[in-house]
């Protein structure tokens, strides 16, 4: 029954998707159509997926199809159904973002084609993780990353926007041939690509590489991140956050299904994964650090999300190796929480850079500043998910990164045993690097773009977004805000999902324990609340009656300050990004003042993505190098092609002859 | 009262009782040593109560964020208080990775007066909470390190159940790395604190301050409220290190907690002599200090692992 919903929901997401394209030029008709058809669909999917989750059971449908080796093969168990409730969510809301940011491209742009590839993406997601036939999932997977492109790519008259699509559909496709070959391989045992019939016979540890960089391309952790900090911001707001929210997490979702399906895993796995979360982590925040373009900046953070829910599935795959139910439990639930946190957290703030972008019209938020008082609810809510994404309670980024805090402590603590201290060491020391660079470049970000005096005309003319892009960030708030002061409710939602990966009856020891815990994190956080109300009550009460007054800024004495006196974003983290310009390599430009009386002087920074420029683009420019060795071989003269067949003819005459 | 709450009630009365005391320790000890006569002890106090009547002046420039930044840094404080152990009596509030949620709402604390600092607008303030993140970044990686060594060590995962073991007989092997990551947190201390080597907090050169110079446009209540703010951290910093570095449990409450308390304000004592005897380091060689209190808990480390 359940599973006919979801199908039901994937039809009407299409229908509405295609519904949408042929309203022509229409912005209002394909919005509507658009953002019906979403909500609705993922109502269905919700409610399709939350019985599936609450329930328990796994349920599936097999159709037959033409294709070989293909079926139409889709089943819905805990972890499905995890992915589906959060996709569903984050892409509802995000329909109804996009309603009111893609107002202002109407008439310039064909809003109808942009709804039906959102619908398409939305469903193309959804199959992804119900789909149990390779070819089906490979499929699903094409027409994620396809649509996708075409997202990106919406502004496709600016170059830049061009080249970041560009290079996502290279990327794209490198990780789509890996996962080629991993199914291929996986099917070699007995000949069939339905997911419970793989018999793996292959080397284990070969197809967790391919299934690593496969889906690693989509996921996006370091070194495989080059393509996400261009396309997310190349894309609207409303896609940029889908992608950023859950697109991403699909590449998790399958990295997850296919150690699922490979079964107990081997212990180096497990280092693999945590130290690549390490690095994606830290790396990711010190570039997101180094960033003047605000949705560029929030790309590198999802990178550095990223890594923290590696991580958290490193010692998952630790606790599983070394039969350690209470670490695996402990990084599983931090990494899958942290994985809805982060879909909702950065959702947030991807809306939130829309309505900003939107106001001043530019990326750069050292132009920006003074944003609190013209735009004084995305400001709010802002602020809010800024808080949330580094990890502070009460809000709910702090409930997932504790669990795998507390999963590496364990480890820690496992030394009595003999168990292996340094994945513990790493995860803990990274996490806690990441944890400071995040709250360091969110107040940056928040204090940069709201705070302080406007910096430029753009910023001091800024107006408040409307309430079609208001309210689902409202929504994606509470949210937060919910799982974290209501955490131990909020963890019944994984909790099949750890029995499912943990195997049964596993699990119940770390989640008891967790909710144990969760209880007094809830209590720490609301006396936060409690304290902070009555501490501004009391201050209300003496400030009360007594002379209040306004005055400008403290200024030392100097008589004449300016906006532009403020310290900017790029001030502001340089001292950090000096502190670690071994890893990031920014570079610096200084025209030095000549002269006694120096007319001009400037100084300019810029952060290359060091993976790109020191790692991808050798290797690409060597491909290149190569294929115009090749193409002399084709070069479009007919002649040459004839001769080519004579050739050919020849050398088979003679052969034959011989 | 039910005795296993009357302890941790007791410590948390004290810190909030005693603490602009260690302040005014602090500075008495300076001035001996500068051959001064020094402030009454209870100078923080009037201070406080003197900065608590009266009313306030806050820039144009301003919003809700710089008036919620003392407010909400006061109340971290209170909660992190209610977090860490008094010697070997357990908290209010322990359970496993407890250090964790301190060490995140001091993050809180720390984020919302650099917002409040940045709501300014001014370049001052602005400096200031730039290298305030800068060093917290360090300071933090060094208390983590630490809390790791003593989690190793003891075999435990909540502070209370740490400083409870910490000093049991089985674990006095266990001693030259809890003596080392002492001295790595007395750094962590004097720079969470914004004390002298890291920070001056009697300069009057904004452009060299770190700490103080974020809270330059704060007076009156909301001044009150940082400064009480101010005591409260080095409250709990210093009953962190005194917990580690006194090796006495006798088991009872009371004398225990009276040991604990006295450490506190030896270590005051401490900081006062450190800073007489020494001046600020050069902003650049900050980080570098941080690092050798990093590898000095590494080394800690090391050694609980052998």
């Amino acid at each position: 029954m359940t599973i006919y919903l979801i199908l039901l929901a994937l039809i009407i997401i299409c229908a509405g998707g295609v519904v949408a394209l042929f309203t022509g030029a229409s912005y209002k008709a394909a919005t509507w159509i658009g953002v019906a058809s979403s909500i609705l669909g993922a109502a269905c999917a919700i409610f399709a997926a939350g019985s599936a989750l609450f329930c328990g059971y796994h349920t599936s449908i097999h159709m037959a199809w033409q294709i070989p080796f293909g079926s139409f093969y889709i089943g819905l168990d805990p972890l499905s159904a995890f992915f589906v409730v959060t996709i569903s969510i984050v892409c509802a809301i995000a329909a109804i973002y996009g309603a009111g940011y893609l107002k202002s491209y109407s008439g310039r742009k064909k809003i109808g084609a942009a709804w039906c590839f959102y619908n398409l993406l939305f469903a193309s997601m959804l199959l992804v993780v119900i789909a149990r036939n390779g070819i089906l999932f490979l499929i699903a997977w094409e027409i994620m990353s396809i649509v996708s492109f075409f997202l990106v790519i919406f502004e496709h008259e600016k170059k830049e926007v061009r080249d970041a699509g560009w290079v996502y559909l290279v990327a794209a496709h490198i990780g789509q041939a890996c996962l080629m070959c991993l199914f291929i391989m996986l099917a070699g045992g007995n000949g069939s690509l339905d997911f419970d019939l793989f018999s793996v016979s292959a080397d284990k540890s070969a197809l967790f590489m391919l299934a690593l960089i496969g889906f690693g391309v989509k996921a996006g952790f370091m070194p495989l991140h080059v393509w996400l900090p261009d396309a997310h911001p190349a894309a609207p707001s409303n896609v940029s956050a889908v992608m950023s929210g859950v697109m991403i997490k699909t590449g998790i979702y399958g990295i997850i299904r296919i150690i699922y399906i490979l079964g107990i895993p081997a212990q180096w796995w497990a280092y693999t994964l945590i130290v690549i979360g390490a690095v994606s982590a830290v790396t990711g925040i010190l570039f997101a650090m180094a960033q003047r373009d605000i949705k560029r900046l929030l790309a590198y953070s999802s990178v550095e999300n990223i890594g923290i829910i590696i991580s958290g599935l490193g010692l998952w795959l630790l606790g599983l190796s070394m039969n350690n139910m209470v670490i695996a439990g402990f990084g599983l639930i931090g990494a899958l929480l942290h994985l809805v946190n982060h879909a909702f957290f950065k959702t947030l703030l991807f809306f939130g850079a829309g309505s900003v972008v939107h106001a001043t019209g530019t990326r750069n938020i050292d132009l920006m500043g003074g944003l609190l008082k013209r735009m004084p609810h995305t400001a709010l809510l802002f602020g809010i998910g800024a808080a949330a994404i580094c990890g502070f309670p009460p809000l709910n980024g702090f409930i997932s990164e504790f669990f795998i805090y507390i999963s590496a402590f364990n480890l820690l603590t496992c030394k009595v045993q003999g168990g292996p201290v340094e994945g513990g060491l790493i995860a803990i020391i990274s996490l806690c690097i990441t944890g400071g660079l995040a709250a360091a470049c969110f107040s940056k970000l928040f204090g940069i773009i709201f705070l302080g005096e406007p910096r430029s005309e753009h910023a001091a003319s800024a107006h408040e977004a409307n309430g079609s892009m208001l309210v689902p960030m409202m929504i994606v708030a509470i949210l937060c805000i919910f799982i974290g002061l209501l955490s131990p409710i909020a963890i019944r939602f994984i909790a099949p999902v750890v029995e499912q990966l943990t195997g049964s009856g596993n699990a119940t020891v770390p989640l008891s324990m967790a909710s144990g815990l969760l209880y007094k994190i809830s209590l720490a956080g609301l006396s936060v609340v409690v304290v902070v109300s009555l501490l501004w009550w009391v201050r209300y009460l003496l400030l009360k009656g007594r002379v209040n007054t306004k005055g400008p800024t403290w200024d030392c004495g100097y008589l004449f300050p300016s906006y532009r006196m403020q310290y900017t974003a790029s001030s502001f983290s340089l001292p950090v990004i000096n502190m670690f310009r071994w890893i990031i390599r920014p570079s610096l430009n200084v025209e030095i003042m000549k002269g006694y009386f120096p007319v001009k002087g400037k100084v300019s920074t810029h952060t290359d993505d060091i993976f790109r420029k020191r790692f991808f683009n050798p290797i690409f420019r060597f491909v290149e190098v190569v294929a115009h060795k090749v193409h002399k071989l084709q070069e479009g003269r007919n002649q040459l092609y004839v001769l080519y067949i004579a050739i050919t003819v020849l050398v088979l005459l003679l052969i034959k002859l011989r | 009262m039910d005795m296993k709450l009357f302890g941790p009630v007791i410590h948390i009365l004290l810190a909030l009782v005693i603490s602009p005391l260690l302040m005014g320790i602090i500075n008495r000890t300076k001035a001996k040593f500068a051959g001064r006569k020094g402030q009454p002890l209870l100078q923080p106090y009037y201070d406080i109560i003197k900065l608590l009547r009266k009313g306030s002046v806050y820039s144009t420039t301003t919003t809700w964020v710089f008036r919620l930044g003392p407010v909400a840094g006061l109340s971290a404080m209170i909660i992190a208080i209610l977090i860490i152990p008094s010697g070997g009596i357990n908290s209010l509030l322990s359970f496993p990775c407890d250090f964790i949620l301190m060490a995140y709402i001091l993050g809180v604390a720390r984020f919302l007066t650099v917002t409040a600092a940045l709501d300014t607008g001014s370049p001052f303030e602005g400096m200031g909470a730039s290298r305030e993140m800068q060093f917290a970044i360090l300071a933090e990686v060094v208390m983590f390190m630490g809390v790791a060594v003593l989690a190793v060590g003891t075999g435990k995962i909540s502070l209370s159940s740490i400083y409870y073991t910490l000093w049991d007989s089985n674990f006095t092997n266990i001693a030259p790395a809890v003596f080392l990551v002492a001295l790595s947190f007395l750094i962590v201390l004097l720079t969470e604190n914004a004390r002298i080597p890291v920070d001056d907090p009697n300069t009057h050169l904004e452009l060299t301050m770190i700490h103080e110079v974020m809270v330059l446009d704060h007076g009156g209540v909301d001044l009150a409220l940082i400064q009480y703010g101010s005591c409260l951290k080095l409250w709990l910093f210093s009953s962190l290190l005194a917990g580690m570095a006194i090796p006495v449990r006798t088991g009872i409450m009371i004398v225990d907690m009276g040991i604990n308390t006295v450490g506190i304000l030896l270590i005051s004592v401490f900081v006062g002599i450190i800073e007489s005897g020494m001046a600020r380091l050069k902003l650049l060689h900050i980080p570098q200090m941080l690092l050798a209190a990093f590898s000095v808990t590494a080394a800690a480390f090391l050694w609980v692992l052998r």
